[in-house]
């Protein structure tokens, strides 16, 4: 007779489908109260009622209505897109790289991305599919880098971070000297080093759509081959999984995301770490759940601090990308130092 | 069966293995046994298709195994590496990615999957911890979620790596029967021990390797009483009962 183990009384994260997919739900709810929060709040609030019945007539004499659709609707939009699409970055590289440190900004694939982005906008202004393609080719190609790294050099994981953070400085420094040479340029977002959402059109996340749709389509037939990468290179190929090709793929699809991300939303950080804890914490380690959390969580999180950010200090407005660091280098500080006590991956 | 034919393999272009000639039938426990560095793991690394062949040839069921595909080949043999991750998953999670090599392009269960994952549980006695973390488990708690995952692959040839290392001496016999029991069932069992009496006590035969070829390869008690164990360990063999331990050569 099997008896039920003690342990099923803990909650979190759920044994059952069932339980993961009530969790997942209350997440997709806190997204939504977050797109609510961020569309009702800004230089004017409005309340609930005013934005229905602006969305019901949708006219362009209407100033709730304009507002809402040249500003606060694509500003939502893309804090709801660059953090899903940054967080299951994340969460992908996690993976790939076996590394619960691993996130594309402090491995650089974010700084590659700004890097390559900016580049094209120096080097073909004006050109638009330039500058979401070069981001992802930047992203790509410094996630490839370090993957390679990982993978000939055998670095330890702390060590694999180190070298991520120098290639990032490296790429940071290129970013900061682009911007100081180039001052007329700006894409996507002012403040690109920082991060951040304002003056962000909706022309621009249509132009990083595609990207991102390839992207998070590939990591959700990516997922159940991820799990079986978490046993092991060995026990992996032993299952039949193509070892290689997977990781690629994981690559690609982190690059493709986190590349989308930073050409409309620059150098936003730490989303792409935290949100992956936090998602792991609440519906397990299983990718198939994971990855989906960790969008919804992320897409939340940046929602959440872009809106704080634009109305905090109203009329004055932060860089979202502050407030992200602000909480997320504590969290990687956290993770840094309790992996000194010995746990290898979470 | 699996079967090796002056089979040379290495790492980088140096041999580690030098044409090893073996051959495991089913329903038979063969455990390899050398010193550290004589290509033990390297052999059964050879046999579960990861690493390539410099010469000759391993066949499993008589077939090569190079011309089999990745899943057919998961089907066929399930390998056991000694180094394994431990993801933050639950044990039912762990023994459901044995079913892996037969999923479709979904990479969702179907009820035979479901049937066989069952069973392998049963078997190898982790049913009852199906909703718990494999984190929470102990070491021998986990060979055996693990064992149970290779089970549920359902294959013909089992390849087992250190099965009972970092194991306290109860765990250890437990993994070793559970492993007899495979063979019971008709499996081909090819695995690498440290431990030479567990190797003389629970093998039908065991192959004794030294710088990566087969010094001998015989039933337990032939090996014993053959001097060969006492010459490539430098340490004296002495049996009691079914029981053997050894002492050091010169004293």
């Amino acid at each position: 007779m099997p008896i039920l183990p003690k342990s099923s009384t803990r909650s979190l994260p759920p044994k059952s489908a069932k339980g993961r997919a009530a969790v997942l739900a209350a997440m997709g709810l806190a997204l939504l109260l977050a797109l609510l929060y961020s569309l009702r709040t800004g230089s004017q609030d409005y309340s609930a009622a005013r934005l229905w019945q602006a969305f019901l007539i949708r006219e362009e004499g209407n100033v709730v209505w304009r507002v809402l659709w040249h500003v606060r609707i694509p500003r939502t939009l893309a804090c709801c897109l660059a953090g899903a699409a940054l967080a299951q970055a994340g969460a992908l590289t996690q993976a790939v790289l076996n590394n619960a440190m691993a996130s594309p900004n402090i491995i650089g694939v974010n700084a590659g991305a700004g890097f390559f982005a900016l580049l094209a906008a120096v080097a073909a202004p004006g050109t638009a599919g330039a500058v979401p393609a070069a981001s992802f080719f930047g992203a790509l190609l410094t996630a490839l880098f370090i993957y390679l790294l990982a993978l000939r050099a055998g670095l330890s994981r702390t060590t694999l971070i180190l070298a991520g953070v120098a290639v990032s400085s490296m790429l940071n420094a290129g970013v900061n000297a682009i911007t100081l040479l180039f001052p007329d340029i700006t894409i996507g977002a002012a403040g690109f080093m920082l991060g951040g959402f304002s003056g962000v059109g909706l022309a621009a996340v249509r132009r990083a759509a595609v990207y991102l749709l390839l992207g998070f389509l590939l990591a959700a037939l990516l997922a159940a081959d991820l799990d079986v990468l978490q046993l092991g290179e060995e026990s992996a190929a032993g299952l039949g999984l193509h070892v290689g090709r997977t990781r690629f793929l994981a690559i690609l699809a982190a690059a493709l995301l986190a590349g989308a991300a930073v050409s409309f939303a620059g150098l936003l950080g730490f989303v792409g770490l935290v949100a992956p804890h936090a998602a792991r914490r609440l519906v397990g380690g299983s990718n198939v759940w994971l990855l989906p959390a960790s969008a919804l969580l992320g897409a939340a999180f940046v929602l959440a601090c872009d809106t704080l950010a634009r109305s905090l200090f109203a009329p004055y407005e932060l860089p979202v990308g502050i407030v992200l660091s602000l909480l997320g280098g504590p969290f990687f500080l956290w993770l840094l130092l309790r992996r000194k006590r010995g746990r290898i991956y979470d | 069966m699996i079967e090796f034919q002056a089979v040379s393999a290495g790492y980088e272009g140096r041999a580690v293995l030098r044409r090893i000639s073996l051959q495991v039938r089913q329903g038979e426990v063969l455990t390899v046994i050398g010193p550290n560095g004589c290509g033990k793991s390297t052999l059964l690394r050879a046999a579960a298709r990861q690493l390539p062949l410099m010469e000759g040839s391993i066949r499993l069921n008589g077939r090569e195994i190079g011309s089999f595909g990745r899943t057919e080949f998961a089907r066929a043999a399930a390998f056991l590496p000694q180094a394994r991750s431990l993801p933050a998953i639950t044990v039912q999670a762990l023994v459901s990615h044995g079913r892996y090599p037969y999923l479709g392009l979904s990479r969702r269960l179907r009820a035979g999957d479901r049937e066989a994952i069952r069973r392998a549980m049963e078997q190898t006695g982790v049913d009852g911890w199906a909703g718990r973390e494999l984190r929470a488990l102990s070491g021998g708690e986990r060979q055996r979620v693990y064992i149970a995952m290779a089970l549920a692959q359902g294959t013909e040839a089992i390849l087992l790596d250190e099965p009972t290392t970092y194991l306290d001496m109860r765990h250890q016999f437990e993994i070793l029967e559970l492993i007899r029991r495979l063979a019971g069932e008709g499996k081909a069992v090819l695995m690498v021990l440290h431990d030479l009496g567990h190797a003389l006590r629970y093998s039908d035969r065991v192959a004794l390797m030294e710088e990566g070829r087969i010094a001998a390869c015989a039933a337990p008690r032939e090996l014993a009483e053959s001097g060969q164990i006492d010459r490539v360990f430098r340490i004296v063999a002495h049996r009691q009962g079914e029981n053997y331990f050894f002492t050091a050569q010169g004293r």
